[in-house]
């Protein structure tokens, strides 16, 4: 390539600034959405520059511009499309298909660097090495998340016997592979490097926990950000180089603050299953006897309470109850009774992820608390309405040291005065252990679908 | 006097590093899934490396390859930002939102 004009370096180090800005912007509230415009912008202003770089003679033009829009079509069916509660599975989707361009673009570069000679510096092969293999594991470890969360295949962890050996061979050959490319750059060598980095990224996936697999999105989303880093090193490109950078610098940093919320270590949600810590999720349909109650039960219960905390969890959104939901809170409300919503960390299926959905349905943001906030209001509950919720509720994260969520903080409903349980079956949570909390002589148990019950609660609450 | 390019790359690499993670130190876990769709459509620039190595090449297996690394780049860009903002649309439509629900009622009460 010939000598970037110095006005495309300058537009460069505008978007650069401009990324910070828009990670700046996208962790406060007020600011979030205007930051996302800004780096909207930015990165399209880059994208534009080659095409005005008349040095460079940029061939193909007609394709790439093709290129282009179906690609752009593509990401803004999906993302115009797809459902809030799929929004987790979406995110892994865009970081998997840009994990694997980075790939394909260190795979060109390679090719170039041989037609030229072979002669590059050891640093600039290694790089593009790192680039090939990173991308390729986050390419095939998020479509292996999305798989998870799109139920395409179990979300519960899959070991076999002898994946840690597998998995452990793979990485020396990843190592060996990168190795030969810096010190005699051949094509074949970084195909089949490209080949070992998505056997890496299934073998890493796999033996991850479903309501681990969040943690694994925003993993895979700072190793595709730092795979682009070292993209732009290779192509000598100041802006992939920053941009690149700040996503795996803050996804790390992100990835630390999540677990830390779940309670987990990112080398025990990753390699927890590997040495068997995760082996207590069987998944089986309990019949131990239950408190199964009616809608006028449940209405009654919750109509003369004064104070009554909401748990909502991925269920509710399925069943696409929230609105009703909402509808009986401000009922509760008019008849006297204190409400919120007890909102856990990863609730959902990505943290966050709650208060977008109850978001959509117009929840009011005062009545969302923060686990911290709300957890020592429990005991003075007079009833905890549990929704679509299990596993962060569930008791044996504090005292079943082995069980998959152990560790995990959860939500103190155990200790409301009544719990009422509304769920669909007696099938286990997303991380597939037996919950406890639904044996209690204080809780009842609601069954049928969400949706339906809460409608059936609702003019049950009316009634009275 | 000269500076090593090797070493300039290295001091923008580590203060990149530093600067990711000052900017979202203090986000709350209510931002943590937009901020992360956000920071996902920011490392679709690799967009930017696929056209530049696409436009440059004169080999047609490279060419093959390099628009469908442009079609992937494309959709982790552009697909990226657009569901980020649907997302954070979410948050701040909120408000209006409940008010023209209490008129509509009022209007229905009249």
């Amino acid at each position: 390539m010939p000598a970037m004009p110095t006005w495309i370096q300058l537009v460069y180090l505008a978007c650069g600034v401009c990324f910070i800005l828009a990670l700046k912007g996208l962790s406060g509230p007020k600011t979030a959405r205007n930051g996302n415009i800004v780096g909207a912008i930015a990165a399209v202003v880059a994208c534009l520059t080659p095409f005005f770089w008349t040095d460079l003679h940029l061939h193909h033009i007609p394709l790439i511009v093709a290129a282009i829009a179906v690609g752009s079509a593509g990401g803004v069916y999906g993302a115009r499309t797809v459902q809030m509660t799929q929004m987790p599975q979406m995110v892994a989707l865009f970081n998997g298909v840009g994990g694997g361009a980075a790939a394909l673009v260190a795979l060109l570069e390679l090719h170039e660097v041989i037609a030229n000679g072979g002669n590059a510096p050891w640093f600039n092969l290694a790089a593009t090495a790192f680039t090939i293999a990173v991308g390729s594991v986050s390419f095939a470890g998020s479509i292996i998340t999305f798989a998870k969360l799109q139920e395409l295949m179990t979300s519960r962890p899959v070991v076999f016997r002898g994946l840690p050996i597998v998995f452990g061979a793979a990485l020396v050959a990843v190592v060996v592979l990168a190795v030969l490319l810096v010190n005699d750059p051949q094509m074949w060598a970084g195909i089949v490097l490209g080949m070992v980095g998505l056997l890496v990224g299934v073998l890493l996936v796999l033996p991850v926990g479903g309501a681990d697999v969040p943690i694994v999105i925003s993993l895979l989303n700072a190793f595709t950000g730092l795979t682009v880093a070292a993209g732009g090193y290779v192509l000598s490109n100041v802006l992939l180089l920053i941009g690149g950078t700040l996503v795996g610098a803050s996804g790390t940093f992100l990835t630390l603050l999540m677990a830390r919320a779940m309670g987990r270590s990112v080398t025990n949600i990753l390699f927890g299953a590997l040495r068997g810590a995760s082996t207590l999720g069987g998944g089986e349909i309990s019949t131990r006897p239950v408190k199964s109650v009616t809608p006028e039960d449940a209405a009654i219960m919750l109509g003369y309470a004064d104070r009554v905390i909401i748990v909502p969890g991925y269920g509710l959104a399925v069943a696409q109850a929230q609105h009703t939901l909402r509808e009986l809170v401000d009922v509760l409300g008019e008849r006297g009774a204190k409400v919120d919503y007890a909102i856990h960390p990863v609730a959902g299926r990505m943290p966050g992820h709650m208060n977008v959905l109850l978001a959509e349905a117009q929840v009011p943001y005062e009545q969302l608390r923060e686990m911290d906030q709300i957890n020592g209001d429990f005991k003075d509950a007079d009833v905890a309405l549990v929704v679509g919720a299990n596993d962060v509720v569930n008791p044996a994260a504090k005292t079943t040291p082995g069980a998959p969520i152990y560790g995990m903080p959860i939500l103190n409903a155990d200790e409301a005065r009544q719990i009422i349980f509304m769920k669909r079956s007696m099938r286990p949570g997303f991380a597939g252990i037996e919950n406890e909390l639904l044996f209690d002589e204080k809780t009842s148990l609601l069954f049928g679908d969400a949706k339906d019950s809460m409608s059936k609660l609702l003019n049950a609450v009316k009634a009275l | 006097m000269t500076l090593d390019t090797g070493v300039v790359w290295l001091t923008i690499f580590v203060l990149s590093v530093f600067v990711g993670i000052e900017v979202i130190s203090k986000v709350s876990s209510t931002l943590h899934t937009p901020l992360m769709s956000g920071a996902n459509a920011i490392h679709g620039i690799i967009l930017l490396g696929a056209i530049l190595v696409t436009g440059t090449t004169d080999n047609n297996i490279a060419l093959v390859v390099g628009l469908i690394a442009i079609v992937l780049a494309s959709v982790n860009m552009i697909g990226g930002f657009v569901v980020t903002d649907r997302m954070l649309q979410m948050f701040s439509r909120r408000k209006p939102a409940k008010k023209q629900e209490q008129a509509a009622q009022k209007d229905g009460a009249a």
